[in-house]
Protein backbone atom coordinates (compact mmCIF):
# COMPACT_ATOMS: atom_id res chain seq x y z
CA UNK A 1 0.00 0.00 0.00
CA UNK A 2 2.30 2.59 -0.84
CA UNK A 3 -0.18 5.15 -1.93
CA UNK A 4 -0.43 5.84 1.68
CA UNK A 5 2.79 7.80 1.78
CA UNK A 6 1.17 10.84 3.29
CA UNK A 7 4.36 13.04 2.82
CA UNK A 8 6.70 12.52 0.00
CA UNK A 9 9.65 14.56 -0.66
CA UNK A 10 11.96 13.92 -3.63
CA UNK A 11 13.63 16.92 -3.49
CA UNK A 12 15.97 18.26 -0.86
CA UNK A 13 14.39 20.36 1.85
CA UNK A 14 15.20 22.26 4.76
CA UNK A 15 14.65 20.08 7.72
CA UNK A 16 11.25 22.73 9.12
CA UNK A 17 10.08 22.17 5.57
CA UNK A 18 9.77 18.42 5.49
CA UNK A 19 8.03 18.16 8.74
CA UNK A 20 5.04 19.74 7.52
CA UNK A 21 3.01 18.21 4.92
CA UNK A 22 2.90 19.32 1.83
CA UNK A 23 -1.09 18.90 0.47
CA UNK A 24 -3.69 21.03 1.42
CA UNK A 25 -5.58 19.29 4.19
CA UNK A 26 -8.57 18.32 2.30
CA UNK A 27 -6.97 16.43 -0.12
CA UNK A 28 -4.72 14.02 2.72
CA UNK A 29 -8.47 14.07 4.50
CA UNK A 30 -10.23 12.78 0.99
CA UNK A 31 -7.41 10.09 0.47
CA UNK A 32 -7.55 8.96 3.79
CA UNK A 33 -11.18 8.11 3.03
CA UNK A 34 -10.73 6.37 -0.10
CA UNK A 35 -8.28 3.96 1.56
CA UNK A 36 -10.58 3.65 5.20
CA UNK A 37 -13.06 2.84 2.45
CA UNK A 38 -10.45 0.37 0.65
CA UNK A 39 -9.89 -1.09 3.78
CA UNK A 40 -13.41 -1.72 4.37
CA UNK A 41 -13.81 -3.42 1.17
CA UNK A 42 -11.11 -5.92 1.54
CA UNK A 43 -12.32 -6.92 5.39
CA UNK A 44 -15.74 -7.32 3.93
CA UNK A 45 -14.92 -10.11 1.00
CA UNK A 46 -12.56 -11.61 4.00
CA UNK A 47 -15.37 -11.92 6.40
CA UNK A 48 -17.94 -13.19 3.25
CA UNK A 49 -15.29 -16.32 2.27
CA UNK A 50 -14.55 -16.81 6.24
CA UNK A 51 -18.86 -17.18 6.65
CA UNK A 52 -19.85 -18.48 3.04
CA UNK A 53 -18.90 -22.12 3.72
CA UNK A 54 -20.88 -21.70 7.19
CA UNK A 55 -23.84 -20.12 6.04
CA UNK A 56 -24.11 -22.55 3.14
CA UNK A 57 -24.15 -25.68 6.17
CA UNK A 58 -26.89 -23.94 7.50
CA UNK A 59 -29.35 -23.08 5.09
CA UNK A 60 -28.37 -26.84 3.54
CA UNK A 61 -29.46 -27.84 6.86
CA UNK A 62 -33.00 -26.14 6.50
CA UNK A 63 -34.17 -26.70 3.15
CA UNK A 64 -36.94 -29.00 1.75
CA UNK A 65 -35.21 -31.87 0.77
CA UNK A 66 -35.74 -31.56 -3.19
CA UNK A 67 -33.65 -27.93 -3.25
CA UNK A 68 -30.41 -29.52 -1.05
CA UNK A 69 -29.01 -30.65 -4.30
CA UNK A 70 -30.32 -28.29 -6.72
CA UNK A 71 -27.74 -26.22 -8.76
CA UNK A 72 -28.52 -23.84 -9.31
CA UNK A 73 -28.90 -23.09 -5.93
CA UNK A 74 -32.05 -21.23 -4.72
CA UNK A 75 -30.96 -18.97 -3.05
CA UNK A 76 -34.71 -18.12 -1.16
CA UNK A 77 -36.61 -21.03 0.30
CA UNK A 78 -39.20 -21.84 2.71
CA UNK A 79 -36.94 -23.17 5.58
CA UNK A 80 -37.89 -26.73 7.16
CA UNK A 81 -36.99 -28.81 10.01
CA UNK A 82 -37.34 -31.67 7.59
CA UNK A 83 -33.79 -32.81 8.34
CA UNK A 84 -33.19 -32.21 11.64
CA UNK A 85 -36.47 -34.43 11.98
CA UNK A 86 -34.89 -37.43 10.36
CA UNK A 87 -31.88 -36.97 12.54
CA UNK A 88 -33.90 -36.35 15.90
CA UNK A 89 -35.56 -39.49 14.98
CA UNK A 90 -32.37 -41.61 13.68
CA UNK A 91 -32.27 -44.78 16.15
CA UNK A 92 -29.08 -43.62 17.63
CA UNK A 93 -28.95 -40.10 17.48
CA UNK A 94 -29.72 -38.90 20.76
CA UNK A 95 -27.68 -41.91 22.62
CA UNK A 96 -24.73 -40.11 20.29
CA UNK A 97 -25.75 -36.71 21.69
CA UNK A 98 -25.62 -37.14 25.38
CA UNK A 99 -22.33 -39.63 24.56
CA UNK A 100 -21.11 -36.27 23.61
CA UNK A 101 -22.44 -34.09 26.13
CA UNK A 102 -21.45 -36.25 29.03
CA UNK A 103 -17.61 -36.98 27.66
CA UNK A 104 -17.26 -33.03 27.23
CA UNK A 105 -18.65 -32.14 30.20
CA UNK A 106 -16.80 -34.52 32.22
CA UNK A 107 -13.48 -33.94 30.56
CA UNK A 108 -14.14 -30.01 31.12
CA UNK A 109 -14.86 -30.76 34.32
CA UNK A 110 -11.80 -32.84 35.38
CA UNK A 111 -9.27 -31.52 33.25
CA UNK A 112 -9.85 -27.55 34.98
CA UNK A 113 -10.35 -28.85 38.31
CA UNK A 114 -7.00 -30.81 37.94
CA UNK A 115 -4.94 -28.05 36.31
CA UNK A 116 -6.23 -25.48 38.70
CA UNK A 117 -4.86 -27.26 42.06
CA UNK A 118 -1.47 -27.88 40.18
CA UNK A 119 -1.09 -24.51 39.20
CA UNK A 120 -2.24 -23.41 43.19
CA UNK A 121 0.58 -26.23 44.10
CA UNK A 122 2.87 -24.19 41.20
CA UNK A 123 2.32 -20.91 41.89
CA UNK A 124 2.07 -20.62 45.97
CA UNK A 125 4.67 -23.14 46.77
CA UNK A 126 8.07 -22.64 45.31
CA UNK A 127 8.46 -26.00 44.12
CA UNK A 128 12.20 -27.11 43.56
CA UNK A 129 11.95 -28.65 39.63
CA UNK A 130 8.96 -26.78 39.18
CA UNK A 131 10.03 -24.80 35.18
CA UNK A 132 11.13 -28.21 34.77
CA UNK A 133 7.59 -29.47 34.95
CA UNK A 134 6.08 -26.24 33.39
CA UNK A 135 9.03 -26.81 30.39
CA UNK A 136 7.63 -30.20 30.26
CA UNK A 137 3.72 -29.53 30.30
CA UNK A 138 4.67 -26.95 26.93
CA UNK A 139 6.06 -29.79 25.41
CA UNK A 140 2.78 -32.16 26.33
CA UNK A 141 0.76 -29.77 24.44
CA UNK A 142 2.11 -30.46 21.12
CA UNK A 143 1.04 -34.11 21.26
CA UNK A 144 -1.39 -35.01 18.28
CA UNK A 145 -4.17 -37.36 19.22
CA UNK A 146 -2.94 -39.93 16.32
CA UNK A 147 0.91 -40.98 18.66
CA UNK A 148 -1.90 -42.06 21.85
CA UNK A 149 -3.54 -43.63 19.20
CA UNK A 150 -2.33 -47.22 18.95
CA UNK A 151 -0.52 -47.67 22.67
CA UNK A 152 -4.06 -45.82 24.34
CA UNK A 153 -6.04 -48.17 22.29
CA UNK A 154 -4.13 -51.50 23.38
CA UNK A 155 -3.60 -49.34 27.51
CA UNK A 156 -7.27 -48.99 27.37
CA UNK A 157 -8.05 -52.54 26.22
CA UNK A 158 -6.10 -54.54 28.86
CA UNK A 159 -7.32 -52.21 31.31
CA UNK A 160 -11.17 -52.58 29.91
CA UNK A 161 -11.52 -49.07 29.82
CA UNK A 162 -12.14 -49.29 25.71
CA UNK A 163 -15.19 -48.62 24.38
CA UNK A 164 -16.12 -46.78 27.47
CA UNK A 165 -16.98 -43.06 27.90
CA UNK A 166 -15.20 -42.81 31.18
CA UNK A 167 -11.94 -44.22 29.01
CA UNK A 168 -12.63 -41.52 26.59
CA UNK A 169 -12.84 -38.59 29.11
CA UNK A 170 -9.45 -39.49 30.74
CA UNK A 171 -7.61 -39.02 27.73
CA UNK A 172 -9.37 -35.95 27.19
CA UNK A 173 -8.36 -34.66 30.51
CA UNK A 174 -4.95 -35.61 29.80
CA UNK A 175 -4.96 -34.11 26.23
CA UNK A 176 -6.31 -30.39 27.39
CA UNK A 177 -4.22 -30.61 30.72
CA UNK A 178 -0.79 -28.81 29.96
CA UNK A 179 -2.93 -26.10 28.32
CA UNK A 180 -4.94 -25.40 31.15
CA UNK A 181 -2.40 -25.09 33.92
CA UNK A 182 -0.52 -22.66 31.78
CA UNK A 183 -3.36 -20.56 31.52
CA UNK A 184 -4.98 -20.57 35.04
CA UNK A 185 -1.07 -20.92 36.57
CA UNK A 186 -0.90 -17.37 34.16
CA UNK A 187 -3.72 -16.02 36.00
CA UNK A 188 -2.68 -17.34 39.37
CA UNK A 189 0.42 -14.87 39.25
CA UNK A 190 -1.25 -11.92 38.61
CA UNK A 191 -3.20 -12.45 42.66
CA UNK A 192 -0.91 -10.86 44.85
CA UNK A 193 0.32 -12.76 47.81
CA UNK A 194 -0.75 -10.56 50.23
CA UNK A 195 -4.44 -12.32 50.26
CA UNK A 196 -3.32 -15.79 50.73
CA UNK A 197 -0.73 -14.80 53.27
CA UNK A 198 -3.46 -13.28 55.67
CA UNK A 199 -5.72 -16.17 54.98
CA UNK A 200 -3.15 -18.35 55.75
CA UNK A 201 -2.54 -16.41 59.25
CA UNK A 202 -5.91 -16.36 60.17
CA UNK A 203 -5.39 -19.98 60.27
CA UNK A 204 -7.19 -21.48 56.99
CA UNK A 205 -6.41 -24.67 56.20
CA UNK A 206 -4.75 -24.51 52.72
CA UNK A 207 -7.21 -26.41 50.87
CA UNK A 208 -10.09 -23.14 51.65
CA UNK A 209 -7.60 -20.60 50.68
CA UNK A 210 -7.51 -22.92 47.60
CA UNK A 211 -11.60 -23.24 47.20
CA UNK A 212 -12.72 -20.00 48.83
CA UNK A 213 -10.01 -17.35 47.84
CA UNK A 214 -7.59 -18.39 44.74
CA UNK A 215 -10.67 -20.42 42.57
CA UNK A 216 -13.15 -17.15 42.77
CA UNK A 217 -10.57 -14.56 41.75
CA UNK A 218 -8.97 -16.79 38.45
CA UNK A 219 -12.57 -17.93 37.63
CA UNK A 220 -12.14 -16.18 34.26
CA UNK A 221 -8.79 -17.90 33.49
CA UNK A 222 -10.43 -21.27 34.43
CA UNK A 223 -13.38 -20.40 32.00
CA UNK A 224 -11.17 -20.27 29.24
CA UNK A 225 -9.84 -23.66 30.41
CA UNK A 226 -13.20 -25.24 30.54
CA UNK A 227 -13.79 -23.48 27.27
CA UNK A 228 -10.83 -25.08 25.30
CA UNK A 229 -11.20 -28.39 26.99
CA UNK A 230 -14.59 -28.82 26.40
CA UNK A 231 -13.87 -27.58 22.47
CA UNK A 232 -11.60 -30.54 22.18
CA UNK A 233 -13.81 -32.91 23.31
CA UNK A 234 -16.34 -32.00 21.85
CA UNK A 235 -14.97 -32.26 18.28
CA UNK A 236 -12.45 -34.51 18.84
CA UNK A 237 -12.55 -37.18 16.24
CA UNK A 238 -9.60 -39.29 15.99
CA UNK A 239 -9.67 -41.00 19.42
CA UNK A 240 -13.50 -41.27 19.52
CA UNK A 241 -13.43 -43.84 16.18
CA UNK A 242 -10.79 -45.67 17.71
CA UNK A 243 -11.79 -45.99 21.44
CA UNK A 244 -15.75 -46.06 21.18
CA UNK A 245 -18.37 -48.61 19.79
CA UNK A 246 -21.31 -48.10 18.43
CA UNK A 247 -23.44 -47.48 21.84
CA UNK A 248 -20.31 -44.96 23.10
CA UNK A 249 -19.24 -43.35 20.06
CA UNK A 250 -19.32 -39.56 19.90
CA UNK A 251 -21.55 -37.30 17.40
CA UNK A 252 -18.43 -36.43 15.11
CA UNK A 253 -17.37 -39.63 14.37
CA UNK A 254 -21.55 -40.84 14.33
CA UNK A 255 -21.29 -37.88 10.95
CA UNK A 256 -18.86 -39.40 9.20
CA UNK A 257 -20.59 -42.82 9.27
CA UNK A 258 -23.64 -41.03 7.64
CA UNK A 259 -21.39 -40.51 4.65
CA UNK A 260 -20.86 -44.21 3.80
CA UNK A 261 -23.89 -45.29 5.40
CA UNK A 262 -26.55 -42.94 3.22
CA UNK A 263 -24.47 -41.97 0.79
CA UNK A 264 -24.76 -38.54 -0.18
CA UNK A 265 -27.70 -37.30 1.95
CA UNK A 266 -26.36 -33.73 2.41
CA UNK A 267 -29.75 -32.50 4.36
CA UNK A 268 -28.99 -34.65 7.00
CA UNK A 269 -25.25 -34.66 7.00
CA UNK A 270 -25.62 -30.70 7.42
CA UNK A 271 -28.50 -30.90 10.07
CA UNK A 272 -25.68 -32.93 12.58
CA UNK A 273 -22.44 -30.73 11.13
CA UNK A 274 -24.42 -27.86 12.68
CA UNK A 275 -25.40 -29.24 15.42
CA UNK A 276 -22.09 -29.92 15.96
CA UNK A 277 -21.14 -26.47 15.59
CA UNK A 278 -23.69 -25.18 18.26
CA UNK A 279 -21.49 -24.89 20.79
CA UNK A 280 -18.75 -23.28 18.59
CA UNK A 281 -21.19 -20.62 17.73
CA UNK A 282 -22.37 -19.89 21.49
CA UNK A 283 -18.63 -19.21 22.32
CA UNK A 284 -17.91 -17.30 19.70
CA UNK A 285 -21.02 -15.01 20.36
CA UNK A 286 -20.59 -14.75 24.35
CA UNK A 287 -17.13 -15.34 25.14
CA UNK A 288 -15.14 -14.30 22.24
CA UNK A 289 -12.59 -12.59 24.09
CA UNK A 290 -12.09 -15.47 26.34
CA UNK A 291 -11.44 -17.15 23.20
CA UNK A 292 -8.51 -14.89 21.52
CA UNK A 293 -7.40 -14.72 25.06
CA UNK A 294 -7.10 -18.64 25.04
CA UNK A 295 -5.79 -18.69 21.07
CA UNK A 296 -3.26 -15.79 21.47
CA UNK A 297 -1.66 -17.22 24.64
CA UNK A 298 1.73 -17.84 24.71
CA UNK A 299 1.98 -15.52 22.00
CA UNK A 300 1.70 -11.78 22.81
CA UNK A 301 3.00 -11.16 26.25
CA UNK A 302 0.52 -9.20 28.48
CA UNK B 1 3.91 -16.56 62.48
CA UNK B 2 3.13 -19.29 60.58
CA UNK B 3 5.09 -19.25 56.85
CA UNK B 4 5.29 -21.72 54.69
CA UNK B 5 8.18 -23.29 55.58
CA UNK B 6 6.54 -24.26 58.97
CA UNK B 7 3.31 -26.05 56.64
CA UNK B 8 3.79 -29.71 56.02
CA UNK B 9 6.07 -30.19 53.25
CA UNK B 10 3.67 -32.26 51.62
CA UNK B 11 0.76 -30.06 51.13
CA UNK B 12 2.28 -28.43 47.59
CA UNK B 13 2.28 -32.02 46.59
CA UNK B 14 -0.71 -33.17 47.11
CA UNK B 15 -2.17 -30.63 44.78
CA UNK B 16 0.49 -31.64 42.38
CA UNK B 17 -0.10 -35.44 42.27
CA UNK B 18 -3.57 -35.23 40.77
CA UNK B 19 -2.06 -33.79 37.26
CA UNK B 20 1.47 -35.72 37.87
CA UNK B 21 -0.35 -39.15 37.48
CA UNK B 22 -2.80 -38.07 34.55
CA UNK B 23 0.51 -36.76 32.70
CA UNK B 24 1.97 -40.04 34.12
CA UNK B 25 -0.38 -42.53 33.28
CA UNK B 26 -2.29 -41.25 30.25
CA UNK B 27 0.49 -39.26 28.40
CA UNK B 28 4.02 -40.17 29.18
CA UNK B 29 3.21 -44.03 29.30
CA UNK B 30 1.34 -44.56 26.44
CA UNK B 31 4.34 -42.27 24.46
CA UNK B 32 7.13 -44.26 25.84
CA UNK B 33 5.29 -47.66 25.23
CA UNK B 34 4.61 -46.87 21.92
CA UNK B 35 8.30 -46.24 21.18
CA UNK B 36 9.37 -49.06 22.61
CA UNK B 37 6.52 -50.85 20.82
CA UNK B 38 8.42 -49.49 17.37
CA UNK B 39 11.17 -51.92 17.67
CA UNK B 40 8.53 -54.59 17.47
CA UNK B 41 6.57 -56.79 14.85
CA UNK B 42 2.70 -56.68 16.68
CA UNK B 43 -0.12 -56.51 14.32
CA UNK B 44 -3.72 -56.86 15.13
CA UNK B 45 -4.04 -60.51 15.06
CA UNK B 46 -1.34 -60.64 16.99
CA UNK B 47 -3.33 -58.49 19.63
CA UNK B 48 -6.60 -60.43 19.12
CA UNK B 49 -5.07 -64.12 19.70
CA UNK B 50 -2.93 -62.60 23.23
CA UNK B 51 0.57 -63.29 21.17
CA UNK B 52 3.55 -60.70 22.91
CA UNK B 53 5.03 -58.48 20.07
CA UNK B 54 8.42 -60.06 18.86
CA UNK B 55 11.69 -57.92 19.04
CA UNK B 56 12.55 -57.06 15.50
CA UNK B 57 15.39 -53.96 16.32
CA UNK B 58 15.18 -51.35 13.71
CA UNK B 59 13.64 -53.41 10.71
CA UNK B 60 10.01 -50.84 11.15
CA UNK B 61 12.38 -48.24 10.13
CA UNK B 62 13.82 -49.70 7.37
CA UNK B 63 11.04 -50.95 6.04
CA UNK B 64 9.65 -46.95 6.15
CA UNK B 65 12.17 -45.97 5.03
CA UNK B 66 12.14 -48.72 1.56
CA UNK B 67 8.65 -48.16 1.39
CA UNK B 68 7.29 -45.69 -1.66
CA UNK B 69 4.26 -45.21 0.42
CA UNK B 70 5.70 -43.96 3.53
CA UNK B 71 8.13 -41.26 1.67
CA UNK B 72 5.25 -40.60 -0.43
CA UNK B 73 3.59 -39.68 2.66
CA UNK B 74 6.65 -37.32 4.51
CA UNK B 75 6.73 -35.68 0.22
CA UNK B 76 2.95 -34.86 0.60
CA UNK B 77 3.23 -33.79 4.48
CA UNK B 78 5.69 -31.70 3.88
CA UNK B 79 4.16 -29.76 0.42
CA UNK B 80 1.07 -29.66 2.53
CA UNK B 81 2.55 -28.17 5.53
CA UNK B 82 4.98 -25.90 3.80
CA UNK B 83 2.15 -24.18 1.40
CA UNK B 84 -0.42 -23.67 4.59
CA UNK B 85 2.01 -22.50 7.10
CA UNK B 86 3.52 -19.73 4.05
CA UNK B 87 0.09 -18.77 2.63
CA UNK B 88 -1.62 -18.56 6.58
CA UNK B 89 1.14 -15.78 7.32
CA UNK B 90 1.25 -13.75 4.20
CA UNK B 91 -2.81 -14.02 4.67
CA UNK B 92 -2.73 -13.51 8.40
CA UNK B 93 -0.46 -10.77 8.11
CA UNK B 94 -2.18 -8.55 5.54
CA UNK B 95 -5.40 -8.80 6.95
CA UNK B 96 -4.03 -7.72 10.31
CA UNK B 97 -2.51 -4.72 8.56
CA UNK B 98 -5.51 -4.05 7.12
CA UNK B 99 -7.22 -4.24 10.36
CA UNK B 100 -5.21 -2.81 12.83
CA UNK B 101 -6.53 0.64 12.73
CA UNK B 102 -8.38 0.87 15.47
CA UNK B 103 -10.94 3.59 14.73
CA UNK B 104 -12.40 1.29 12.19
CA UNK B 105 -16.15 0.81 13.19
CA UNK B 106 -17.01 -3.05 13.68
CA UNK B 107 -13.67 -4.33 14.21
CA UNK B 108 -14.63 -6.36 16.85
CA UNK B 109 -17.13 -7.68 15.18
CA UNK B 110 -14.95 -9.15 12.28
CA UNK B 111 -12.09 -10.23 14.97
CA UNK B 112 -15.25 -12.23 16.42
CA UNK B 113 -16.32 -13.36 13.30
CA UNK B 114 -13.14 -14.71 12.45
CA UNK B 115 -13.01 -17.02 15.24
CA UNK B 116 -15.11 -19.14 14.11
CA UNK B 117 -13.76 -21.41 11.76
CA UNK B 118 -11.34 -21.98 14.32
CA UNK B 119 -13.83 -23.10 16.69
CA UNK B 120 -15.85 -25.40 14.48
CA UNK B 121 -15.33 -29.06 14.59
CA UNK B 122 -12.64 -30.56 11.75
CA UNK B 123 -15.59 -33.01 10.95
CA UNK B 124 -17.66 -30.47 10.09
CA UNK B 125 -15.16 -28.08 8.40
CA UNK B 126 -13.97 -31.52 6.33
CA UNK B 127 -17.92 -32.26 5.74
CA UNK B 128 -18.59 -28.41 4.33
CA UNK B 129 -15.88 -28.35 2.01
CA UNK B 130 -16.44 -31.85 0.38
CA UNK B 131 -19.98 -30.73 -0.22
CA UNK B 132 -18.71 -27.32 -1.45
CA UNK B 133 -16.14 -29.49 -3.69
CA UNK B 134 -18.40 -31.76 -5.53
CA UNK B 135 -18.08 -32.03 -8.65
CA UNK B 136 -21.57 -31.83 -9.77
CA UNK B 137 -23.72 -29.90 -7.27
CA UNK B 138 -21.09 -28.23 -5.24
CA UNK B 139 -21.66 -24.73 -5.44
CA UNK B 140 -17.78 -23.87 -6.31
CA UNK B 141 -17.91 -25.69 -9.50
CA UNK B 142 -21.32 -23.78 -10.18
CA UNK B 143 -19.42 -20.49 -9.30
CA UNK B 144 -16.70 -21.55 -11.95
CA UNK B 145 -19.42 -22.24 -14.59
CA UNK B 146 -21.25 -19.06 -13.85
CA UNK B 147 -17.81 -17.31 -14.62
CA UNK B 148 -18.15 -19.17 -18.05
CA UNK B 149 -14.28 -21.34 -16.52
CA UNK B 150 -14.63 -25.41 -17.14
CA UNK B 151 -15.65 -26.73 -13.87
CA UNK B 152 -13.03 -28.69 -11.42
CA UNK B 153 -12.45 -32.02 -10.35
CA UNK B 154 -11.66 -30.72 -7.01
CA UNK B 155 -10.96 -33.76 -5.19
CA UNK B 156 -11.06 -36.47 -7.05
CA UNK B 157 -8.47 -35.38 -9.59
CA UNK B 158 -5.06 -36.41 -8.09
CA UNK B 159 -3.39 -33.50 -9.28
CA UNK B 160 -6.20 -30.80 -7.52
CA UNK B 161 -7.10 -33.04 -4.55
CA UNK B 162 -4.07 -31.32 -2.32
CA UNK B 163 -4.47 -28.00 -3.46
CA UNK B 164 -7.93 -28.08 -2.60
CA UNK B 165 -7.02 -29.81 0.68
CA UNK B 166 -4.90 -26.57 0.97
CA UNK B 167 -7.37 -24.32 0.88
CA UNK B 168 -9.81 -25.84 2.91
CA UNK B 169 -6.56 -25.50 5.59
CA UNK B 170 -6.03 -22.25 4.69
CA UNK B 171 -9.91 -20.65 5.10
CA UNK B 172 -9.75 -22.83 8.38
CA UNK B 173 -6.82 -21.47 9.87
CA UNK B 174 -5.12 -17.99 8.58
CA UNK B 175 -8.25 -16.36 11.34
CA UNK B 176 -5.45 -17.99 13.91
CA UNK B 177 -2.66 -16.34 12.28
CA UNK B 178 -4.55 -12.84 11.67
CA UNK B 179 -5.60 -13.11 15.50
CA UNK B 180 -2.16 -13.61 17.16
CA UNK B 181 -0.54 -10.93 14.54
CA UNK B 182 -2.97 -8.42 15.44
CA UNK B 183 -2.85 -8.82 19.36
CA UNK B 184 0.99 -8.66 18.36
CA UNK B 185 0.60 -5.49 16.39
CA UNK B 186 -1.86 -3.78 18.77
CA UNK B 187 0.96 -3.94 21.75
CA UNK B 188 3.09 -2.24 19.21
CA UNK B 189 3.54 1.39 21.18
CA UNK B 190 1.43 3.98 19.48
CA UNK B 191 4.14 6.42 19.85
CA UNK B 192 6.78 4.60 17.87
CA UNK B 193 4.85 4.36 15.08
CA UNK B 194 3.77 8.18 15.14
CA UNK B 195 7.27 9.20 15.55
CA UNK B 196 8.01 7.37 12.57
CA UNK B 197 5.50 9.33 10.33
CA UNK B 198 6.09 12.90 12.07
CA UNK B 199 9.86 11.82 10.66
CA UNK B 200 8.14 12.08 7.10
CA UNK B 201 8.44 7.64 7.13
CA UNK B 202 6.15 6.14 4.30
CA UNK B 203 3.64 3.49 5.24
CA UNK B 204 6.18 0.77 3.62
CA UNK B 205 9.55 2.44 5.56
CA UNK B 206 7.13 2.45 8.32
CA UNK B 207 5.96 -0.99 8.52
CA UNK B 208 9.34 -2.62 7.00
CA UNK B 209 11.62 -0.94 9.89
CA UNK B 210 9.19 0.11 12.66
CA UNK B 211 6.16 -2.73 12.50
CA UNK B 212 7.33 -5.86 11.53
CA UNK B 213 10.64 -5.95 13.57
CA UNK B 214 8.87 -5.09 17.02
CA UNK B 215 6.60 -8.08 16.14
CA UNK B 216 8.78 -10.45 14.77
CA UNK B 217 8.55 -12.32 17.60
CA UNK B 218 4.72 -12.94 17.60
CA UNK B 219 5.44 -13.99 13.70
CA UNK B 220 7.68 -16.34 14.81
CA UNK B 221 5.26 -17.71 17.56
CA UNK B 222 2.62 -18.00 15.12
CA UNK B 223 4.71 -19.47 12.54
CA UNK B 224 5.72 -21.93 15.05
CA UNK B 225 2.32 -22.80 16.23
CA UNK B 226 0.88 -23.59 12.76
CA UNK B 227 3.80 -25.81 11.64
CA UNK B 228 3.15 -27.74 15.05
CA UNK B 229 -0.57 -28.12 14.09
CA UNK B 230 -0.36 -28.77 10.11
CA UNK B 231 2.37 -31.50 10.92
CA UNK B 232 -0.58 -32.86 13.56
CA UNK B 233 -3.66 -31.88 10.74
CA UNK B 234 -5.62 -35.52 9.98
CA UNK B 235 -9.26 -34.92 10.52
CA UNK B 236 -10.29 -32.84 8.18
CA UNK B 237 -8.46 -34.79 5.29
CA UNK B 238 -9.70 -38.01 6.42
CA UNK B 239 -13.00 -36.50 5.72
CA UNK B 240 -12.69 -34.99 2.67
CA UNK B 241 -10.25 -37.60 0.71
CA UNK B 242 -9.29 -40.14 2.94
CA UNK B 243 -5.72 -39.31 1.49
CA UNK B 244 -6.92 -40.49 -1.88
CA UNK B 245 -7.50 -40.48 -4.79
CA UNK B 246 -4.69 -42.90 -4.41
CA UNK B 247 -2.49 -41.75 -1.99
CA UNK B 248 -2.04 -38.28 -3.03
CA UNK B 249 -3.11 -36.60 0.03
CA UNK B 250 -2.38 -39.00 2.51
CA UNK B 251 -0.49 -36.95 5.29
CA UNK B 252 1.98 -38.78 7.50
CA UNK B 253 -0.73 -38.90 10.44
CA UNK B 254 -3.06 -40.57 8.23
CA UNK B 255 -0.96 -42.63 6.50
CA UNK B 256 0.23 -43.60 11.12
CA UNK B 257 -3.54 -43.84 11.22
CA UNK B 258 -4.09 -46.41 7.75
CA UNK B 259 -1.14 -48.65 8.99
CA UNK B 260 -2.63 -49.61 12.66
CA UNK B 261 -6.18 -49.78 11.84
CA UNK B 262 -6.38 -50.70 7.96
CA UNK B 263 -3.03 -52.92 7.50
CA UNK B 264 -3.11 -53.24 11.20
CA UNK B 265 0.43 -52.87 11.56
CA UNK B 266 0.76 -51.84 14.97
CA UNK B 267 4.67 -52.03 15.41
CA UNK B 268 4.86 -50.54 12.13
CA UNK B 269 2.52 -47.66 12.85
CA UNK B 270 4.36 -46.73 16.40
CA UNK B 271 7.74 -46.44 14.34
CA UNK B 272 5.59 -43.52 12.06
CA UNK B 273 4.78 -42.35 15.23
CA UNK B 274 8.33 -41.93 16.29
CA UNK B 275 9.18 -40.45 13.26
CA UNK B 276 5.98 -37.67 13.55
CA UNK B 277 6.91 -37.09 17.59
CA UNK B 278 10.31 -36.55 16.70
CA UNK B 279 9.33 -33.69 14.12
CA UNK B 280 7.08 -31.89 16.67
CA UNK B 281 9.51 -32.58 19.61
CA UNK B 282 12.33 -30.53 17.54
CA UNK B 283 9.62 -27.78 17.01
CA UNK B 284 7.73 -27.73 20.32
CA UNK B 285 11.30 -27.82 22.04
CA UNK B 286 11.81 -24.57 20.10
CA UNK B 287 8.81 -23.20 20.85
CA UNK B 288 9.13 -24.20 24.81
CA UNK B 289 12.54 -22.82 25.29
CA UNK B 290 11.41 -19.17 23.31
CA UNK B 291 8.66 -19.44 25.97
CA UNK B 292 10.07 -20.01 29.38
CA UNK B 293 13.33 -16.92 28.33
CA UNK B 294 9.99 -14.50 27.97
CA UNK B 295 8.30 -15.60 31.09
CA UNK B 296 11.71 -15.33 32.74
CA UNK B 297 12.50 -11.49 31.44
Amino acid sequence: MGTQASTSHEKPETSEEARKPRQPILKAHTRKLVIRGMRYAFIIVGALVVLFPIYLMITTSLKPRVLAFAIPPHWTFIPTLGSYQIVLFQANFVRFFFNSLTVALGATLGSVLIAALASYGLVRFQIRGGGVFLALTLILKMIPEVILLVPVFLLWNSLGLINTRIGLILVYVALNLAFNIWIIRAFMMDIPRELEQSAEIDGCPELTIFSRIMLPLVAPGMSVAAIFTFRLAWNEFVLGLALTDRFTRTLPVAVSNYITDVGVQWGPITAIATIIAVPAFLFTFFAARSLISGLTAGAVKG
Amino acid sequence: MPSVSTRSSVTPWLFLTPAFVVIALILLYPVFSGVRLSFFSYSMRDFAVGADPTFVGLDNFRHLFASPHFRNSIRVTLTFVGSVVALEMVVGLALALLMEDEKLKGLRLFRTLFVLPIMIAPVVVGLVWRFMYHPSYGILNYFLQTLGADPVMWLSDPGMALPSIIIADVWQWTPFVFLIVLAGLQSVPKDLTEAGIVDGCSYLQNLFHIKLPMIGSVLLVAAILRLIDAFRALVVIFVMTYGGPGVSTEVLSLHLYKTAFTAQRLGRASAVAVILLGILLILSATLAIRTLRSERR
